[in-house]
């Protein structure tokens, strides 16, 4: 029962992180920080909401290829937002500086 | 606890059409990119939450690490491609 409690509240919290990534990479102005709004809150964000259903399903096999998932997301979500990155500043995409903020919608 | 995954679903659904917006109005192919994975991230999310609702969890983690892989290996791909071109537009 109190891990029933405790798993949806790190479901919901997962989502609260879910959400903010999305709206982050909405209104965000440039690649680069939509970019950091994705790969990590997103990452928070999806780590909760598999801890949470760890929490409520108990200690079973299941339990077990849900942590393998969470590290799975642990270690390739970072990764894969960095590759991008690492392909755009190679391909020549300027940063995004305040002085431009008129033209830069 | 079905009801409750129930809901969750409905509200994870309204937050993975959010970056939906970003894919179709992305200035540069990057951002394309960056919503697709963005999607194929909560998507996993929504398969979880889908096998709590039909309690066939030990069906769909196999399916939601299945899905992890494709979308790593995806946007890993596209990266790789990319980073050697010029491809800004």
């Amino acid at each position: 029962m109190i891990g029933n409690i405790l798993g949806i509240t790190a479901v919901i919290g997962g989502a609260f992180f879910l959400l903010v990534g999305s709206m982050g990479l909405i209104r965000l102005p440039d690649f680069f920080s939509r970019n950091h709004a994705t790969g990590k809150s997103d990452t928070l964000g999806i780590m909760l909401v598999i801890f949470g259903m760890i929490l409520i399903e108990g200690a079973t096999l299941n339990s077990a290829k849900l942590f393998f998932v969470l590290i799975f997301v642990f270690l390739t979500n970072p990764t894969g937002t960095h590759a991008l990155a690492n392909a755009a500043l190679r391909s020549g995409l300027k940063p995004w500086f305040r002085k431009n903020a008129g033209r830069v919608e | 606890m079905e009801p409750f995954f129930l809901y969750y679903t409905v509200v994870l659904t309204v937050i993975i059409f959010l970056p939906l917006y970003r894919v179709i109005k992305g200035p540069t192919v990057f951002d394309r990119m960056l919503g697709a994975g963005a999607i194929g991230t909560k998507t996993m999310v929504l398969i979880l939450a889908i096998g709590f609702i039909f309690n066939r969890l030990d069906m769909f983690v196999d399916i939601t690490l299945a899905y992890a892989v494709l979308n790593f290996i995806g946007t890993i791909a596209i990266a790789k491609f990319l980073g050697t071109e010029k491809a800004t537009e």
